[in-house]
């Protein structure tokens, strides 16, 4: 799976550790559901130190479409928020 | 639905819309082009940006940093003079200060982090246009084959993407500039009227003015009973005791000692 965090670049994951990512993704977005902000924080903060663990940076001249989007890491829940809500 | 899947949604929206503008793929192929191009240079400007904004905070933490050492002095000069309150008001105005200093500190690694991604952002869309620029003319060179549209129409579609990425990155960027820009212009301006504490204008600062007068008055002190010790030791008659009558009335209490005794 390729997955994206925003302003940093696509990593290629491999699907066995998928699961940790969605694991993470699901916190996150619960996080974000009960406005728990210092749980948001530290959950995103996992959840790019997870992808970038885990996944291999592709280079920038490789034109493949990325699956997930990681939000920029260090984003507040606000912020992230604020992303959202761009949804048609 | 996940905050990830989300987001992905919006990506791959934004990025479609960029493409719908183009009529073929030869246009889709010199439209992400040109739009890269213009990305890079945004990116480029906020980061000039970036640096002065950084550079601002550098300038006005170095202000209020000098402004906290001299109350510092200050106080210790007026704890000297045996002026407590004098000593403790200074030290109350370094403690508002160093609030003010935390938060710059704060307000510096935000901005250095948003410097650190804009340069990443920048390096690789500067490498993706160089990769684009080559391939985009070999596609066109192409188009015509069903198996060459396929492929112009995923490299725009990554590009599109990364462009998306990049945008966003600025959005954001751009959105901290300003917030730090607002917050550096509220402290300059407390700094100039003054209501930041001692505004490096010397003129107005009233504890200066206090301690000037305290040890002032301890020079007037000292240089009358220097007179006097030199008027004494003239007529060498009994002027001493009256000449030290008027000390008291000239009202500089001194703790060291009562008004006549001559310091040598």
């Amino acid at each position: 799976m390729i997955v994206r965090i925003l302003g940093e670049g696509r990593f290629e994951v491999p699907e066995a550790d998928m699961p940790a990512i969605e694991q993470l993704d699901a916190q996150l977005t619960d996080a974000l559901d009960r406005n728990d902000e210092t749980e948001f924080d530290s959950t995103l903060a996992d959840l790019v130190g997870q992808v970038r663990h885990t996944g291999v940076l592709l280079p920038a001249d490789d034109l493949q479409t990325s699956g997930l989007v990681v939000p920029h890491p260090g984003s507040t829940l606000s912020e992230v928020r604020g992303l959202l809500s761009e949804e048609s | 639905m996940s905050v990830m899947k989300r987001l992905s949604g919006i990506v791959q929206a934004k990025a479609n819309k960029a493409l719908d503008k183009a009529e073929n793929p030869a246009d889709m192929l010199d439209l992400s082009y040109e739009k890269q191009q213009e990305n890079l240079q945004k990116v480029r400007r906020a980061l000039a940006d970036v640096a002065t904004a950084k550079k601002r905070l550098e300038l006005q933490a170095t202000e209020l940093q000098g402004q906290a050492t001299k109350l510092q002095d200050q106080a210790k000069q007026a704890l000297a003079q045996g002026q407590e309150d004098l000593a403790r008001q200074a030290l109350t105005r370094r403690a508002a200060l160093a609030d003010q200093l935390t938060d710059l500190g704060t307000q510096h690694s935000q901005v250095e982090a948003q410097q650190q991604q804009l340069e990443t952002t920048a390096t690789r869309l500067s490498t993706q246009i160089e990769a684009f620029r080559t391939k985009k003319e070999t596609l066109k060179a192409t188009y015509t084959a069903s198996k060459a549209q396929a492929s112009i129409g995923e490299a725009v579609s990554g590009i599109s993407e990364s462009m998306t990425d990049a945008g966003m990155t600025l959005d954001r960027a751009q959105d901290k500039i300003s917030q730090m820009q607002a917050r550096a212009g509220a402290i300059d301006e407390l700094i100039d009227t003054g209501a930041l504490p001692d505004a490096l204008g010397g003129g107005k600062d009233d504890i200066q003015a206090q301690l000037d007068a305290t040890s002032q008055a301890g020079q007037v002190d000292s240089e009358l009973a220097a007179l006097k010790a030199q008027l004494g030791a003239a007529p060498a008659g009994g002027a001493l005791p009256t000449a030290s009558e008027p000390a008291p009335g000239t009202a500089t209490p001194d703790p060291s000692g009562p008004a006549g005794g001559a310091p040598s």
